[in-house]
């Protein structure tokens, strides 16, 4: 952890410094007539980021924070296991939106969630896996008018059939 | 007298059977739509506005009304049941109703919100009958210096609620202000902090984005590393008799939050480019303050979460105000709903409570109604949003997991948002576990867009001068209070030394 702070304060005064300088791109001074520029609020804000890890690091070599006295590792190999069998599902979920459609990533999603991370029953899986998605078509597509993405065009077939079944 | 008899005709015309219904399916489509982590009161009334245009004018007012009121009711309901805020004016609400539900106590925090919202929403209502010409006055005096101290004043109280690393609370308050600045500057109109030439970042980055990466993704994450994974959600008892004895605790420990809440939100309401969320926020800050245990604040006092609760309903319905009278929207929702009168040919201004009489006093009328169909039906659903307690948590969290996508993209139709909600949740994950407070950015965010223009307003009157701020007899007192609130964790740094010193 102790390690940790000080890593994640560097790597958020780099964030900073960036971020000041991609404030630059317009002018950050006070133009006359027409007041501030537009780097002017992003600049200081990130030079105000910036301070703040100053002080986080300052507070670091203290051993003011928590983390800072702190000799336990970050996660343990069965917390690191689930944060990235969980987190790499969502990416996953996300990368099949435009391949297999919102409601076919969702699916898939729900199906990897449920049986695999989660061990219910496949009785219990299928229900709750194919129910929502399609509850959820019906809520936005057809009551708030919101269109997800529909994937590649082999999908099409079922959009079809969902729509007609509204309209 | 005459405001009397006004408001009982208004009630009248509230009741009749089709505004009736209406404003009892607003309401419960308004929960819904609050409860919703993505979707809040704007996304609500933005998308059924066009299916209003089947009933009259004033019944379609009436039913977006009661959609705006019942999405204040439900963002409360997923900040309580699932840590995560339906909407930006529920994140006050979390700080201490999340704790209460992971105390078992879900039942009391959720009684406490719909009993504060009740009363802050009435409360309002009152106040917007009687002292309607008045307010809109005061409000209308408020120049970009005025509502940039208030924007200030906000983030002050922020720094005092952000817990005792200071740094970390402003670096999170900076962060989301950075953030708002995404995408176009407003004033040049010049595209500006493109990050990483990534196109998409031109549309900027919408607070929903980081509110769903923080609340949704972040929170489950952190939530299944905690606990193993294999944790199931506190299992409330709920009773006829135990909602009662709620009913009770919460009117014994919650009263003082919920007139706080109910007497801010709505001023800071009234305010145009304020709202109910920068009024939630003041009102915990002053509910904290002002408490004899402020040190029960975030652990679960039923006071953190009324004060908040009254607070964003009372301000909602402020927030009406300089709409109706001045035509100025006081929040985006009633941005929306402006809008859609001057569709229906009714011009909001001092003009309306003269030439359309009967739709401004029915409107006023369907507030008092709305609050109390919204308080019944709430209350009587309350087992059924404990329920989602009860199930296992490897089904909630998927089921949060897609919510939170899918909300995300019916709000923003982005698939570079979506990435972006996913970037912010693991980000969120690893700043959480170095005790980075989060609520400030996702409130920056918010108000960002309000403070950068109202402050680069107020330098180009003054010529560069920042003196305007003192200067000034609405905005120094205000710039003031935020400059002691802000130096205050000093002030008490220093006395405590010299406290140390001395003994």
């Amino acid at each position: 952890m102790r390690q940790g702070e000080l890593s994640l304060a560097g790597f958020l005064a780099l964030l900073s410094l960036y971020l000041m300088w991609k404030s630059t791109e317009l002018p950050i001074g006070y133009i006359s007539g027409q007041g501030p520029g537009g780097g002017f609020w992003p600049f200081w804000l990130s030079f105000g980021m910036l301070l703040s890890c100053a002080a986080i690091a300052w507070n670091w070599w203290r051993g003011r924070s928590p983390a800072s006295v702190s000799d336990e590792p970050l996660m343990d190999a069965f917390g690191w296991r689930t944060v990235a069998r969980v987190g790499g599902g969502v990416v996953a979920f996300v990368a099949l939106i435009p391949i297999i459609s919102m409601y076919g990533a969702i699916c898939l999603f729900l199906v990897y969630y449920l049986r695999f991370l989660g061990r219910h029953s496949w009785l219990l899986t299928l229900a709750i896996a194919i129910a929502l998605p399609i509850g959820l078509f019906f809520f936005f597509e057809g009551a708030m008018y919101i269109s997800m993405p529909q994937g590649l065009p082999f999908t099409q077939p079922f959009f079809d059939m969902m729509y007609d079944i509204i309209y | 007298m005459e405001v009397f008899s006004l408001i009982v005709d208004g009630v009248a015309t509230a009741v009749q059977p089709i505004n009736l219904m209406l404003i009892v399916v607003g309401v419960a489509v308004g929960l819904f739509i609050g409860a919703m982590p993505g979707l809040g009161s704007v996304n609500g009334v933005a998308i059924l506005l066009p299916v209003t245009f089947l009933v009259p004018p004033a019944s379609a007012i009436i039913f977006l009304a009661a959609i705006y009121y019942g999405a204040m009711y439900g963002g409360a309901i997923s900040s309580v049941t699932l840590g995560i805020p339906g909407a930006s004016t529920a994140v006050a609400t979390t700080f201490d109703g999340r704790p209460l539900a992971l105390q078992g106590r879900a039942s009391l925090a959720l009684v406490t919100a719909a009993l504060a919202s009740f009363v802050g929403g009435t409360v309002a209502t009152v106040f917007f009958s009687l002292f309607a010409p008045l307010l809109a006055d005061v409000a209308l005096s408020f120049g970009p210096p005025e509502i940039f101290a208030l924007m200030l004043l906000a983030f002050a109280t922020f720094v005092g609620l952000g817990g005792d690393d200071i740094p970390k609370t402003i670096f999170s308050i900076c962060f989301g202000l950075v953030l708002a600045t995404v995408g176009f500057d407003t004033i040049s109109g010049e595209p500006r902090l493109v990050l990483f030439d990534i196109q998409g970042f031109l549309r900027g980055i919408g607070f929903i984005v980081l509110a769903i990466g923080v609340y949704g993704i972040g929170e489950m994450l952190w939530t299944i590393e905690q606990t193993r994974g294999d944790v199931t959600t506190t299992n409330p008892k709920m009773t006829a008799k135990g909602l009662l004895s709620d009913t009770k605790e919460s009117v014994r420990r919650g009263w003082k939050g919920t007139w706080i809440g109910s007497v801010l939100g709505f001023f800071v309401g009234v305010l145009p480019a304020a709202g109910a969320t920068p009024g939630s926020l003041m009102a915990y800050g002053v509910a904290k303050m002002t408490s004899r245990k402020p040190e029960e604040y975030g652990t679960g006092s039923p006071d953190g979460v009324a004060a908040p609760e009254a607070a964003n309903n009372s301000a909602s319905t402020g927030s009406m105000l300089p709409m109706l009278t001045l035509g100025i929207p006081g929040s985006p929702t009633t941005a929306i709903l402006l809008g859609g009168m001057v569709m229906w040919g009714l011009t909001p201004g001092p003009r309306l409570f003269v030439d359309e009489s009967e739709f401004v006093w029915g409107l006023i009328g369907s507030f008092y109604i709305s609050n109390l169909v919204a308080v019944l039906i709430n209350l009587a659903f309350i087992p059924l949003f404990v329920w989602m307690l009860r199930m296992p948590f490897t089904i909630l969290a998927p089921l949060i997991f897609v919510l939170s996508i899918i909300g995300g993209f019916a709000a923003t139709r982005s698939m570079h948002d979506i990435w972006l909600i996913v970037i912010f949740g693991i980000s969120a994950f690893f700043m959480r576990k170095f005790d980075y407070p989060l609520a400030p950015a996702v409130l920056a965010i918010v108000l960002g867009p309000i403070a950068e223009p109202t402050l680069r307003q107020s330098l180009l009157l003054s010529s560069g001068d920042p003196m305007i701020f003192f200067t000034r007899p609405i905005a120094a007192p205000i710039t003031v209070i935020a400059l002691i609130l802000i130096l205050w964790p000093a002030v008490k740094l220093v006395r405590r030394k010299r406290q140390v010193v001395n003994g």
